[in-house]
């Protein structure tokens, strides 16, 4: 029999606030441990949290990215267990009336768009930290009521590739909106998620079973591909699924056992009274939806429709924020779309990437490549030395112009001096005269050649060929 | 007339006027205490040398405060910056809190005297000071009954004059309640009134703090330096708060007041009875109106709040778990850590109740109990509305008995609880109510009058007590110790 398998996934975003979703304290890491706390984080007797009003308006923006209904009223809840790192012994999040419900948010996989259900987003804090040395255990606090989203997602997704384009999408969608900074390796970006299984055509669902610990991009693939085989087996072989929360092991490439649904905790949740009803007026949602940047999926539509850009390049473009501002300014300021993409494809991105450097810490500009694009242009610098114009730019952040005339790589195009290398090289190499004379044309190449090194490349391309035909002619 | 024996409004008056310095009141109260707390026992902690020092600092201070050299008497459950908080159980035995709640605080700018920190139950869970975890506060009036609870140690340093004033907590009538028992005079203002920060979380819907005192003017003159919205408590009411002290000595012709038939039936001691409406008849005199009303859901308040609040507490107490602060007991593994140290910690009553509130909260059982007593809730602050939409205040014994036997209620929770019955309406639905003296029976011991208002209306019950409390003498009386 085929299966087919039924993914849903839970997200946690570490949101990039200053302070703590509940007190004052830094979100800072690395820290000295337990540097980052105050009474209120730290769960003393009698203190009270006061929600931060920017984890809220964090959660609208994330909400309406992915466009779900922003509920007019909504609610904290406790969720309640032991745990050292807790030191409340509960979790202030939401439960039954999360502040964001009903989006969605669309995917390409393999050229076909597919819409993924969001159930919800909802606020709450993180947890601290245990730290198990051989004979103890210790608590740092730091990182206690660092303000987490959780959103989670219709069980939409049929396929590991697809969970993992949502996993890229999600990322690239919260790095636009500057919520979160995405990193899965580093934790701020978690991802569990609900696998199971169905013969193909069914519209019933199997029994899931829930993969925690997924930490980094690569194994959203990974973890995924194996637990379905897993599942696969199991039910090939007769057998049934266990509903059980699963460990993704990275080192082994397994999932295995945590623990059963009968030993799952019951959190008993209930509303958070030291907290009001949180009510979001319609004035504040439209003031933040006024204030939101231009999305990824927007953006693709123009440089793919506006700009004529192909897919894969305006993919590649509209990823991280900062790229695609860096590429439509450089189009304001005259660059032809597909002439700057060219060049943000193959030489800044690989520079980037050779130097391991953000775009917002690189020294060329977009008014720099554009430029550099002039030069080329108006014929005053080869396409090559305008690739290690960028090079100089790259390192130095100098104005292209000004590298040009100092390094005097302007084009030689003057007849005259041109005319002196060309019968030069022609004096040098009498023999090679004589063959290309004798009939063997392909020479030519050789002699452009060495009139471009005996000009450093700054002989025009153009004018040497036509000189040396000439020449060579007569 | 000795200074500890002083009305906070009298010694107000005397600083002002030079006729007592702060130290010398600061030294009365604190040798009052030293002579009789070993009988009272309404401290956990006298704080001698700090009272001492500040007050000495208050007086070479040449600053007008609001409050300035007053002796008072914190509950223990209020935390105050390096000083001891206990809350009365052993899981906090030394707890020294590294901030100051807001009210402390609020006191700490007007320039009171910390003289030392009130016995109560457990946190807070209880009604005679029987379950704190050190020892039971005895009634002035009595040594062999309770002081009420579970401000029992904030109403007996009143009542014996070890204090000018006290402030306690109130959750389910744990202000009200004992100063009823002990004479004196007990308000429990508006849900939001005043902020909560600070004051260790019994049940946090229903926890509100409030000023014990002799006189009803007194109330209002610690209301007026308490009262107010907080940042730090997103539970405090962002309104403006009157002069508390506008409306004293205003008549009270043309108010009207409902006595709710539910509150004068079955369990009702004839001479608690008797006093109560006594004290309306004089209030009718002058010129009250009084008409009978109905608060129906009366009957399920108890079981209703013993839903909730224990909900709220097996929560609120959840962090005594010996990992950060307060009493450890070391074990083999982490369970084992949290078990011993939370069954050492904690006393019966506490264990009890955070057992109920868990039950309530589980899987299974949380629409049946939690839920429906949130639905039930709604329906008793409705009846108060309703209620409030015909008459100004409502007015009702505050305990059903006079101060009880140490020992008399302690093996029989539910006896315990009934105890709260005509008090825990009002903190279910939020609003304010005030206990004042209104007789006493004939063992001598003391009654007292419940006033009800309306929510944010502390100044309309403030106004009635006050004007009965004008018009009768048991304010007047001090039990002899
Ligand atoms: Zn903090």
């Amino acid at each position: 029999m085929r299966y087919e398998a039924v993914i849903g996934l839970e997200i946690h975003a570490q949101l990039r606030t200053k302070t703590k979703i509940f007190c004052g304290c830094s979100t800072e890491f690395g820290s000295e441990p337990n540097s980052q706390t105050c009474p209120v984080c730290i769960g003393m007797p009698g203190v009270l949290p006061v929600l931060n009003k920017r984890v809220v308006e964090f959660a609208i923006k994330t909400g309406l990215a992915m466009n779900c209904r922003i509920s007019p009223y909504s609610r904290f809840a406790r969720k309640n267990y032991f745990y050292p790192d807790l030191p409340k012994g509960y979790q202030i999040s939401q439960y039954e009336l999360p502040i964001c419900e009903h989006g969605y948010v669309d995917i390409v996989v393999d050229g076909v768009k597919r819409r993924i259900g969001i159930t919800r987003i909802h606020m709450e804090e993180d947890a601290g930290k245990n730290i198990h040395e051989r004979d103890c255990s210790l608590v740092d606090l730091n990182r206690t009521g660092v303000p987490l989203l959780e959103i989670v997602t219709e069980p939409d997704i049929r396929s590991p590739k697809e969970a993992s384009a949502f996993m890229r999408k999600l990322r690239t969608i919260l790095r636009y909106l500057e919520v979160c900074d995405g990193n899965m390796e580093q934790g701020s970006l978690r991802c569990d998620a609900n696998v199971s299984l169905r013969p193909e055509g069914s519209e019933e669902f199997g029994t899931k079973t829930e993969i925690k610990n997924i930490n980094s991009f690569r194994f959203v693939e990974k973890a995924l591909e194996y637990e379905i085989k897993r599942q696969e087996k199991v039910l090939s072989e007769g057998g049934t699924i266990v509903q059980e929360t699963r460990l993704w092991d990275s080192e082994r490439g397994v999932t295995f056992s945590m623990r059963s649904k009968e030993e799952a905790h019951d959190y008993r949740y209930f509303p958070e009274p030291d907290l009001v009803p949180l009510v979001v007026k319609e004035d504040w949602i439209e003031e933040i939806k006024s204030s939101m940047p231009e999305l990824p999926d927007e953006k693709l539509k123009k440089y793919t429709e506006e700009f004529g850009l192909p897919q894969y390049d305006a993919e590649l473009l509209t990823e991280e924020r900062p790229i695609a501002e860096w590429f439509e300014e450089a189009v304001r300021l005259g660059g032809a779309p597909k002439e700057v993409s060219n060049w943000m494809m193959t030489e800044l991105l690989r520079l980037l990437n050779e130097n391991n450097i953000e775009i917002i810490s690189c020294r060329v500009t977009p008014e720099h490549l554009v430029k550099i694009i002039k030069l080329i242009e108006e014929g005053k610098i080869s396409r090559n030395i305008g690739k290690k114009v960028f090079a100089d730019v790259f390192q130095t952040g100098k104005d292209p112009e000004e590298i040009v005339k100092e390094k005097g790589l302007v084009q030689i195009s003057d007849t005259s001096e041109l005319q002196r290398l060309v019968e030069e090289v022609l004096k040098n190499n009498p023999k090679e005269v004589e063959r290309y004379r004798g009939g063997e044309q392909k020479l030519l190449g050789f002699f452009v050649g060495q009139v471009m090194k005996a000009s450093k490349g700054k002989a025009n391309p153009k004018a040497v060929n036509e000189l040396l035909r000439k020449k060579l002619s007569s | 007339m000795e200074p500890y024996r002083l009305k906070l409004k009298e010694a107000l008056e005397a600083i002002k006027n030079s006729e007592l310095s702060p130290v010398e009141l600061t030294e009365a109260v604190l040798s009052r205490i030293e002579a009789v707390d070993e009988k009272v026992k309404a401290y956990v902690t006298v704080t001698k040398e700090h009272a001492l020092k500040r007050a000495h600092t208050l007086e070479g201070s040449n600053e007008a405060l609001p409050l300035k050299g007053i002796p008072l008497a914190i509950k223990d459950n209020l935390c105050t910056e390096g000083i001891r908080t206990t809350c009365s159980s052993r899981i906090l035995e030394n707890f020294v809190p590294p901030y100051e709640s807001t009210v402390t605080m609020r006191l700490l700018d007007a320039g009171y005297v910390l003289v030392g920190k009130t016995n109560l139950d457990e946190f807070a869970m209880g009604s005679s000071t029987e379950n704190s975890g050190f020892f039971t506060t005895r009634n002035p009036w009595d040594t062999e009954r309770v002081p009420g609870g579970s401000s029992g140690g904030s109403a007996a340093a009143v009542a014996a004059d070890e204090c000018i004033a006290a402030i306690g907590s109130d959750t389910g009538g744990s202000i009200r309640q004992p100063a009823s028992y002990c004479g004196v005079v007990g308000l429990k203002p508006t849900y939001g009134r005043v902020s909560r920060f600070g004051l260790v979380a019994f049940a946090s819907s229903l926890d509100q703090i409030g000023p014990i005192t002799k006189t009803v003017e007194d109330a209002a003159i610690l209301m007026n330096i308490i009262a107010g919205h907080d940042l730090r408590d997103s539970t405090s009411a962002e309104v403006e708060c009157p002069d508390f002290t506008s409306t004293l000595g205003r008549d009270i012709k043309g108010l009207r007041a409902g006595i709710p038939k539910e509150y004068f039936s079955e369990g009702l001691d004839s001479e608690v009875e008797e006093a109560v409406k006594k004290a309306v008849s004089v209030l009718e005199q002058e010129g009250l109106e009084v008409e009978e009303i109905s608060l129906p859901h009366t009957e399920y308040a108890v079981a209703t709040y013993y839903i909730l609040a224990t909900s709220e507490a097996s929560s609120n107490l959840a962090r005594y778990d010996g990992v950060k602060y307060g009493l450890r007991v070391e074990a083999k593994s982490l369970l084992d850590m949290y078990l011993e140290t939370r069954s050492k910690g904690f006393g019966q009553e506490v264990k009890r109740r955070i057992m109920l509130g868990t039950y309530a909260l589980s899987a299974g059982y949380y629409d049946a109990y939690y839920r429906k007593a949130q639905q039930v809730r709604t329906l008793i602050k409705r009846d108060f509305e309703d209620a409030f939409k015909r008459v100004d205040v409502i007015i009702t014994p505050t305990t059903p008995t006079v101060a009880f036997r140490i020992g008399e209620k302690i093996d029989d929770p539910l006896k315990m609880y009934l105890n709260d019955i005509y008090t825990i309406s009002v903190n279910l639905a939020g609003i304010p109510a005030i206990s004042v003296p209104c007789g006493f029976n004939s063992e001598g011991l003391p009654v007292g009058l419940q006033v009800i208002g309306r929510a944010f209306d502390e100044e309309t019950i403030l106004r009635v007590s006050h004007h009965y409390e004008q018009l009768t003498e048991w304010h007047k009386r001090r039990p002899e110790l």
